[in-house]
């Protein structure tokens, strides 16, 4: 069809026009994109920057090597060791089952352990490192190492993980780490971020758990690069941290391994502490277990056998077992009277070989009786007549004051798990209890370390401490901080009269020195290193007057938890009293058999440079001595101990 | 004024062809496609491949492909307008029902050496259908209802058959650019009007719909333009895209982190950082300077299209050329829109600046039509 010029004309006008427009609305729309870049990059640039850096950053914590534990001679309790590992990253293996079978000639490696890996591995991202094998011995590492090469993205790793290089040693007093539960998290209200690391460990009981603050450290923290999917591209920064403080025990290592050696198989405790200082020297309970277990994750069998045995091993029974002291109570007793003024040291008492009171009959442990006995037979024969006697002259509240005066049923507060008060009754303590009014069997009980009174080898410990100072000596663990010695607390005097305090100590004396001392088989003949004590044999039944006409069963026929706990208290050296001890055998039988024996033997061993010398026993039983000493497993604490930081 | 009216003397033969061609638009073309291939250099972590040197060859191909187009004279591209609509109708409904799926919804057509995306194509053939539809019609006729009707129908045909693919941004830009070149044309601005309150209505629908049976969209669509209202509402789901362009946006500043420094794309927090979000990178690395120069770049294309277009006395010319001026412009204004949260995600590239070969050449020979307009114009 053939168009005028005209209309030609007309539409060219109309596509100029409505192209300008067009051109315009695009020029204008494109203004407009200008300006949102503008906005965006110019104005909001900032706020955009810091969400580009909060993108690529992360901050990761570098953990801190905790703080060691070293006894008093800076011998290694609880150290850090390398724990060499291997890892896998799946990007660089490519085939990881293949690679692991490779890895399975150079390391043993269980076939189903290599599932498990396979399987985290498919599991997580793919440069993301799967432990494949922890705690390698050195050997198995560095042949990992070295067939690198054919292993790819096999990594051997160096961390660092706790070691207990005395083992059992050390269990009770130290305790040991483990991974954060969501337990130990619970009580705590700012967690420190280092508790989130994945796998770091805390102190759970004891020292490590008490000196947690102390040991732990405080963490580096590195920034570092990532990409989207959190793989780490480089390290921008690392601000390392500060290591945990040291921590010096006032243990000694060789007391503490002869002691706990010396206990053997016995369901006992033993602690040895210094009069002047309350340094604790030794603090061992017996079974023991390794702490090095728990560490490395303790298996369900291991564990399961720990708790079952009828040996507790894992209580800690120096602090928190509570045993009737018996016997060993008896100095409480006698301190309270002759401070009441109604008795002296020469009154004497009629043991007839029992006592009635209130209709009942109370027995001495000698059933013909001791005749008349005054302060110092009294307690070198273990009269319990006599105490029967002072005691209800002067009444349980004096003798539960005088009781707590001198350290027991209180808290002596260490950085020890699970101590315990024990008890130190009285009338009010009674009334609270029971609702029971005080009698005066009660009284009589008491008088002797039976009936309501329990105490721990610790406050026994502190008991004996004060007995041989006349001071307010304290119980001490921890020596130095980060190679800065503790300041020993002051030990203000008990106020006693020191001619009280004396006779006590004539009449403990006389235990092990007398002819006829309750302990004089385990006597130290060394002048220099005489010992005092006081035995005591606490009944874990009563006996009923039918089995006492039939005659008291002894301990050898009774089952091992139905006999007698056996407990010794006692100092030396006597001139110039060192150290204190308390040593406590669970149904040991007598305490003059089972338990003075190893007092003995461990405060002589306190008292020595090296094993207990056999001149300081009496002629007859060095032989014995000799073979006994010899033969006990003891640790060469130097090579096991090293003080060297890992 | 027809070709049939201008003597074919005038008209510029054999290699003096050359001298026509618009050198500016060609150079400023291969300009931006250059900044391209630095940034896919860049997002492949200073690395020719696996994108820039695919690209650079394609825009290779595409070049070639440009000058064959520009030198066949534009009458006879106005002939076969027709031809080149309908075959792109037939690609449509090929991949209709034998093409293949791939992010999201974009149907393609596997051809060894390019995937051929009919959608992408159609975009231009059916502003060569409309421009020769209008060089046809007698200007008298352009706005009774019969003559606007047909071309509405040329619209909705192609705009239909992509919509189902699914492919609403494609469809949307279909409508759009249909629209312009009748607009151009001077069909009245009543039809407009109409179609804008229609269109309103529609929307108003699609949202009250939603979640009904009767729904218009699919679920993914709505999302996305949840998403582009919000897109802090699922920052680690589908608004993860849009905050970490914005982020990489914004993060440039004035002059940017330099060149491969953009921690956004390299440390792959930018998504599609090769193909939609590639200008993300571009404002991260080289800041508001670099985006910026960048945009006058696009400006100067559409300048020089507009100016050639309107310099033009051949009505098929004029409104071809405006009409590959304003699909150009569709693609970037959308892409920018989007990747600096003015719009939602809906999967349009770059042009010449994404990685992919089907858009690169298509916009080639589209610039290839432009230069025959412009070497074959009357004088």
């Amino acid at each position: 069809m053939r168009r005028t010029a005209r209309d030609s004309e007309d539409s060219a006008r109309t596509i100029t026009r409505r192209g300008l427009f067009l051109g315009a609305s695009m020029a204008a729309f494109m203004a407009v994109l200008g300006g949102r870049m503008r906005y965006m990059q110019v104005d909001q640039a900032d706020e955009f920057r810091l969400l580009a850096e909060e993108n690529r950053v992360n901050i990761r914590l570098i953990p801190p090597a905790r703080g060691l534990i070293l006894d008093r001679k800076g011998r290694v309790i609880a150290g850090n060791e390398q724990n060499y590992r291997v890892v896998i990253t799946r990007e660089d293996a490519g085939d990881v089952p293949a690679v692991l079978t490779r890895l399975a000639h150079v390391i043993p490696l269980l076939p189903d352990e290599m599932e498990k890996v396979a399987d985290e591995a498919d599991r997580s991202s793919p440069f993301v490192p799967i432990i494949v094998k922890d705690r390698l011995p050195w050997e198995d590492f560095s042949r990992v190492a070295l067939n690198a090469p054919s292993l790819p993205g096999v990594q051997p790793e160096v961390g660092l993980s706790r070691i207990y290089p005395l083992m059992g040693d050390f269990s009770h007093v130290v305790g040991y780490v483990g991974p954060v539960s969501e337990r130990d998290l619970e009580g705590i209200e700012n967690p420190d971020p280092i508790l989130r690391i994945p796998k770091f460990q805390i102190g759970k009981i004891g020292v490590e758990r008490w000196q947690e603050d102390v040991l732990r450290g405080t963490a580096g923290t590195k920034r570092i690069e990532v990409n989207a999917v959190g793989r780490v591209m480089r390290e921008l920064e690392r601000i390392d941290g500060d290591p945990g403080a040291d921590l010096m025990l006032t243990i000694d290592a060789d007391v503490q391994n002869f002691a706990q050696a010396r206990l053997g198989d016995e369901s006992a405790a033993a602690v040895v502490m210094d009069v002047n200082t309350g340094d604790l020297l030794a603090i061992a309970s017996s079974p023991s277990f390794d702490p090095n277990l728990f560490v490395r994750g303790i298996s369900q069998r291991d564990y399961s056998a720990l708790l079952e045995d009828d040996h507790r091993p894992l209580a800690n029974k120096t602090v928190q077992g509570v045993y009737p002291p018996g016997s060993t109570f008896k100095m409480v007793t006698a301190l309270a009277a002759l401070e009441a003024g109604v008795i002296n040291a020469q009154s004497a008492v009629y043991c007839p070989g029992h006592l009635e009171s209130g209709g009942r009959r109370f027995h001495c442990w000698k059933g013909g009786g001791h005749g008349s006995v005054a302060l110092e037979a009294a307690l070198a024969e273990s009269c319990d007549v006599y105490f029967y006697e002072i005691a209800q002259k002067v009444g349980i509240d004096k003798i539960a004051e005088m009781g707590k005066r001198l350290g027991l049923g209180i808290r002596h507060d260490l950085p020890m798990s699970a101590i315990a008060e024990g008890i130190m009754p009285n009338k009010d303590w009674k009334q609270a209890s029971y609702q029971q009014d005080w009698r005066i069997g009660d009284t009589i009980n008491a008088s002797i370390g039976q009936g309501y009174v329990l105490t721990s080898p610790l406050q026994l410990a502190v008991m004996t401490a004060r007995l041989a100072t006349g001071r307010a000596v304290n119980p001490r663990l921890v020596r130095a901080v980060d190679g800065e010695l503790q300041a020993v607390p002051d030990a203000p005097t008990l106020g006693l009269d020191p001619a009280y305090l004396a006779a006590v100590q004539k009449g403990m004396f006389e235990v092990t020195m007398g002819t006829r001392g309750t302990a004089k088989s385990s006597r130290i003949v060394d002048e220099a290193m005489l010992m005092a004590g006081k035995t005591g044999t606490s009944q874990v039944r009563n006996i009923s007057a039918a089995e006492r006409a039939r005659g008291v069963v002894s301990n050898d026929q009774l089952p091992w938890n139905r006999r007698d706990h056996a407990l010794f208290v006692g100092y030396a050296p006597f001139a110039a009293p060192k150290y204190a001890i308390s040593v406590v055998v669970e149904h040991g039988g007598g305490g003059s058999l089972a338990a003075a024996p190893i007092a003995r033997d461990i405060i002589l061993r306190a008292m020595s440079d090296g094993l207990p010398p056999l001149e300081a026993y009496p002629k007859d039983q060095r032989g014995r001595m000799e073979t006994l000493l010899n033969a006990l497993p003891l640790r060469d604490i130097g090579a096991a101990a090293a003080p060297t930081r890992a | 004024m027809s070709f049939l009216e201008y003597r074919v003397k005038t008209v510029p033969t054999g290699l003096s062809k050359v001298f026509h061609v618009h050198w500016a638009l060609l150079l400023v073309v291969i300009a931006v496609a250059s900044v391209g291939f630095l940034m896919l250099y860049s997002v492949a972590g200073g690395s020719l491949d696996p994108w820039a040197r695919d690209q650079m060859q394609r825009f290779g191909l595409g070049l070639v492909l440009m000058f064959f187009v520009a030198f066949v004279p534009i009458w006879f591209w106005r002939n076969v307008a027709g031809v080149a609509y309908l075959v792109s109708i037939a690609l449509l409904l090929v991949v209709e029902f034998f093409g293949d799926i791939g992010m999201g919804a974009q149907r393609w057509i596997d051809l060894g050496f390019i995937r051929l995306q009919p959608s992408e194509m159609t975009k231009f053939t059916l502003v060569m259908m409309l421009a020769a539809y209008y060089d046809w019609l007698d200007a008298k006729r352009t706005s009774r209802p019969l003559w606007v009707a047909i071309p509405i129908l040329m619209i909705m045909i192609p705009t239909a058959l992509v919509l189902l693919q699914p492919n609403l941004g494609t469809a949307l830009m279909l409508m759009m650019v249909g629209a312009v070149v009748c607009f151009l044309a001077g069909v009245s601005l009543w039809y407009f009007a109409a179609v804008g309150v229609m269109a309103v209505g529609a929307i108003a629908s699609v949202f009250t719909l939603r979640g009904t049976p009767w729904q218009f969209l699919h679920d993914y669509q709505y999302r996305r333009i949840d998403t582009f209202l919000d897109p802090t509402a699922d920052p680690l789901g589908a608004g993860y895209n849009i905050i970490q362009a914005k982020i990489a946006l914004g993060s440039g500043g004035w002059t940017g982190k330099g060149f491969m420094q953009g921690t956004q794309s390299r440390l792959n927090f930018l998504p599609e950082k090769q193909t939609d979000f590639i200008f993300t990178t571009l404002a991260e690395e080289f800041g508001f300077i670099g985006a910026f120069s960048l945009l006058l770049l696009y400006g100067l294309i559409i300048l020089f299209c507009v100016v050639s277009a309107l310099q033009n006395r051949d009505r098929f010319s004029s409104l071809l050329i405006l009409g590959v001026a304003a699909n150009f412009f569709f693609y970037l204004a959308v892409n920018l829109s989007m990747v600096m949260g003015m719009a939602p995600v809906v999967g349009v590239p770059l042009p010449l600046l994404s990685y992919g070969g089907s858009a690169l050449l298509v916009i080639m020979v589209a610039f290839g039509l432009v230069q025959s307009a412009h070497i074959h114009r009357p004088r």
